[in-house]
């Protein structure tokens, strides 16, 4: 397959512009860049959904265009979105023959075929089962059957690993190799890269819409690749001091015994949050890891006081929160930043000045004495786009105006403002792209430094293993793990996060006890980020964010 | 980057009066399509109505009526705000004017004490009742909808019950209309007297000290902050510390004070009694008042004068042997328009600011003036250890 030129303009911006992409049969091909570079917009163009407004694709040495995804289907390109679009309430079965119908039935022809493809290459889908019951993993092998039924002979996938954990990303590349020999093609779209250089046979870059140059796996180190997506040599965060928090070793907030139920329709009980205690120190990160939906929202929300916990106290820095309104949280220095900043972190409609008063309405210097004041929130506003490098022509264009990284930097830059004791950061560098990312570690770590507690949810391993001096992992509501980030490893974290492994997690090649030279805090601090700017794996919300 | 701001000023400025322009626009020629196809000449329609309406009578009327329906458009308005439909302001305002006027003519006090003593009671008499649909909707997650309607009923019923000679009503002296004991003339509200024209109702001035002060909680107080958070998103108004539930509950009682005012200028000024035949149905035309004014409060004040006077005119309209349904038409059409086009013009207003900012930044990246230096690079193609 081949794209020539492609170009494609929206009112006022022009989205992708001269893009040549050639895509051997039979390979694995990634296409990375960052948010926002134009990949989404490709990968619509290339699957029907939008028509470039100039150049080519050739599919086998065949001038084709696309008018609408079932063109897209009829040439053999078929689509694994990231979002998988899959109805819960029917089985594998149906869900592969739902549209398909025509192909060969809904009975027993329909199920041949469904494990003749699943037996060749190797998904190990069991078509009578309904989707409810499968995990994410199995879901996506659903969505990959659905369209190797369909007849595709060239798959793209957006951003495939982004809701799996090590493990299973292993088995997608398993399966991925798999329908290469089988002399299927596969477009990878990803801006992982250690997992772009892991399973591509070719990557083409792509900044600012265009193609900026194509690689070799086997040659490249992610670092170049990186610097080509960026456009420039990374910004690499300053080696760090060790921080003095340890001689401040009061603590900050002391969640105990937290435990929270939510009675569904049928009247069912679940246990949502399980027995959850952990201490959090003057200038310590505590960092928090699992599979999403396995109650880390929820452990926010009640350590936020959004949700009411049953039973359990949290106290934060002397004073007990365990049933405190939102407000009075926010009021006694709780910071926070949300995992979905769209729902919980702006208003989007609004303008940018209004959303510095979001959250902080009640603290100068939003207002005095019960009315806004509005010059000063202005002004203020205005100095926090200065400070935290917030991209915007003014403070008066609605917050949906910006890209993901600058709202999510404005977020930041609010919260930091009222100089919290606690900080609740849930995926604070989701959907931002790498400079914005580097940016917001560097002001977790600045305020860590001044004596921040920080609780940090992320599903980014590396993120998590840089940023944090303690690190749980949580499973089904409850803290089944701790770890020591100085000597854990993504993969040891990830088996803990599938459940497989409980207590304390020790390497196990290096049981050195950390010494002062080696010790786990002074490289993890600094460091691990580092590698992570050139390691990028960003987020799971990605495309979703810059599809809204 | 300052040219941009003040740009985009402009513009919203232009779209938002765009939509009434264009909903307005669009109803003048459904109309004349109307007239048109019944026969008549439309433009004698228009030029008789722009004449009629201008005269110095008519000017007085239609104020007198404007500030009934800008009182309901504002208690509709505090609900949308909120993301509230507040469909009850109806009976909310039918009630308070009721027992108002029952207390109103039981009282005989100076006027000074008794004016102020009805007008509250009615503002909490509204509340009460809004109060209702509000506690339904945070206890048991019951819409407000369909609450409000369903109280509206109920208050046509308690009113059709204690309106009764016997209960609180009595018969007239003709016999034909029962009413509430009418207010002692020192309970009347004061009017302006515009000589030949008529009065102009004095409570003209309390609805416009509402738009003020509406105008004022909503846009300069922590309280109107906190409303408006909520009606952009509840989920980010939670997360920031609004209580949402206690939120909805007082919005709506607000809503329904307001409302209880709705009744005020007609009992005060007018019929200083409430009696089979006091107006009904201004609720909803508060609804439509409020879409029409996007809950601005000079916008709800320009909605407001628009309806009287497209009431004033449509009805000397029928003696000049036009369709009397014209009024309706017109109305119709307008609040119709108007909802279309201002989801038209919001969603085109927003796509094209992310796409100015983004044209914008593109542009400064380009010259170098972006404090840009991580992305601001030549974009020549390159080619890595191939």
């Amino acid at each position: 397959m081949e794209l020539r030129g492609i170009t494609k303009r929206f009112p006022g911006v022009v989205a992708n512009r001269d893009i040549d992409i050639t895509v051997h049969r039979g390979t694995v091909h990634a296409l990375c860049g960052e948010n926002g570079a134009g990949k989404s917009t490709l990968m619509k163009i290339l699957y029907g959904m939008q028509k470039p407004d100039e150049g080519t694709i050739t599919v086998d040495g065949e001038q084709t265009s696309f008018h609408t995804p079932a063109d897209a289907i009829a040439r053999g390109i078929g689509m694994v979105h990231q979002h998988f679009m899959l109805a819960e309430n029917l089985t594998v079965l149906e869900n592969v023959v739902l549209g398909a119908e025509k192909l060969y039935g809904i009975g027993a022809r329909a199920r041949a075929k469904i494990n003749e493809i699943s037996d060749a290459y190797g998904l190990g889908v069991r078509p009578g089962v309904l989707v409810e019951e499968l995990g994410v993993a199995d879901r996506q092998r659903v969505e990959i059957l659905k369209v190797l039924y369909r007849g595709a002979r060239t798959l793209i996938l957006d951003e495939p690993t982004a809701v799996l954990v090590p493990q299973e990303v292993d088995a997608l590349f398993a399966n991925l190799r798999e329908l290469k020999s089988e002399g299927l093609t596969v477009i990878f779209i990803s801006h992982k890269l250690g997992e772009v250089l892991s399973v591509a046979d070719e990557i083409t870059v792509i900044r600012r819409g265009t193609t900026v140059g194509t690689a070799d796996p086997r040659t490249t180190t992610s670092k170049q690749l990186a610097e080509l997506m960026v456009g420039s040599e990374l910004p690499s965060p300053q080696t760090e001091e060790a921080p003095a928090w340890h001689a401040a070793d009061t603590p900050m907030l002391q969640v105990a015994g937290l435990r929270l139920t939510q009675t569904d329709l049928d009247g069912v009980e679940r246990v949502i949050l399980d027995d959850i205690s952990f201490t959090i120190h003057h200038g310590e990160v505590l960092g928090i890891a699992g599979v999403e939906g396995n109650g880390q929202s929820e452990l926010v929300e009640a350590v936020m006081g959004i949700r009411d916990p049953d039973s359990g106290t949290v106290v934060l820095d002397g004073r007990d929160m365990s049933h405190a309104p939102t407000r009075r949280r926010r009021e006694g220095g709780v910071g926070y930043i949300p995992e979905d900043r769209h729902r919980h972190g702006l208003l989007l409609e609004a303008p940018l000045w209004e959303n510095r008063i979001l959250g902080h309405v009640t603290e100068p210097p939003n207002s005095r004495r019960g009315l806004l004041d509005i010059k000063a929130a202005r002004a203020d506003t205005e100095r926090i786009i200065a400070d935290y490098d917030v991209r915007t022509p003014g403070i008066d264009v609605t917050a949906a105006s910006l890209s993901g990284g600058n709202q999510q930097k404005l977020i930041v830059g609010r919260e930091m403002s009222h100089r919290p004791k606690l900080l609740i950061a849930a995926h604070p560098t989701r959907g931002v792209d790498v400079g914005a990312q580097a940016q917001i570690w560097d002001q977790i770590r600045r305020a860590r430094r001044d004596g921040l507690a920080v609780l940090l949810i992320s599903a980014d391993l590396d993120e998590l293993i840089g940023l944090s001096d303690t690190l749980r992992v949580m499973y089904r509501g409850r803290l089944v793990a701790d770890a020591d980030p100085g000597t854990i490893t993504p993969e040891e974290l990830g088996s803990a996060m599938t459940g497989a492994a409980t207590g304390h997690l020790e390497h196990p090649a290096e049981e050195a006890p950390p010494g002062p030279a080696e010790g786990p805090r002074p490289d993890g601090t600094a460091d691990a980020p580092a590698r992570r700017t050139a390691d990028a794996p960003q987020d799971t919300a990605a495309s979703k964010d810059e599809r809204r | 980057m300052k040219n941009l701001t003040s740009r985009i000023d402009k513009e919203r400025l232009f779209l938002a009066l765009a939509a009434p322009v264009l909903a307005i626009v669009a109803a003048i020629v459904v109309t004349t399509l109307v007239i048109m196809a019944t026969g008549k000449d439309p433009v004698a329609a228009f030029s008789d109505m722009v004449s009629y309406g201008s005269a110095s009578d008519s000017q007085v009327y239609i104020l007198n009526k404007a500030t009934t329906y800008y009182l309901a458009g504002v208690a509709v308005a505090v609900g949308f705000r909120m993301n509230l439909f507040n469909i009850g302001v109806d009976g909310q305002y039918r009630l308070a004017a009721f027992f108002a006027a029952v207390l109103g003519g039981a009282l005989t006090l100076p006027g000074i004490v008794a004016v102020p003593l009805i007008i509250l009671c009615a503002m909490v008499t509204g509340a009460l009742w809004a109060a209702i649909a509000g506690i339904l909707k945070v206890t048991r997650g019951v819409s407000e909808v369909i609450a409000t309607i369903m109280l509206n009923s109920i208050a046509t019923a308690v009113i059709g019950y204690l309106l009764q000679p016997g209960q609180l009503g009595q018969l007239d002296q003709a016999g034909t209309l029962v009413s509430t004991r009418p207010l002692p003339k020192s309970s009347y509200f004061f009017s302006f007297d515009a000589g030949p024209a008529g009065e102009l109702w004095g409570f003209i001035v309390i609805a416009a000290l509402v738009g003020v002060v509406y105008w004022f909680v909503l846009g300069r107080t922590r309280f109107g902050f906190d409303l408006r958070t909520v009606g952009r998103s509840d989920s980010a108004a939670a997360a920031s510390g609004v209580s949402v539930k206690r939120m909805v509950a007082t919005s709506m009682v607000i809503s329904g004070a307001v409302a209880g005012l709705i009744g005020m200028p007609t009992l005060l000024n007018d019929s200083h009694q409430f009696s089979s035949d006091f107006p009904t149905g201004v609720g909803f035309t508060g609804i439509a008042i409020a879409l029409l004014g996007r809950n601005h409060p000079v916008g709800i004040a320009l909605g407001a004068l628009l309806w009287g006077f497209l009431e004033r005119t449509t009805n000397h309209l029928e003696f000049q042997g036009y369709d009397k349904e014209i009024l309706g038409v017109i109305q119709g059409v307008i609040v119709l328009c108007v909802v279309i086009a201002y989801e038209l013009v919001r969603r085109y207003g927003l796509r094209r600011q992310q796409q100015r900012v983004g044209a914008e930044l593109a542009v400064a990246q380009a010259a170098g003036t972006a404090p840009d230096t991580v992305t601001a690079v030549p974009t020549e193609k390159q080619e890595v250890a191939r």
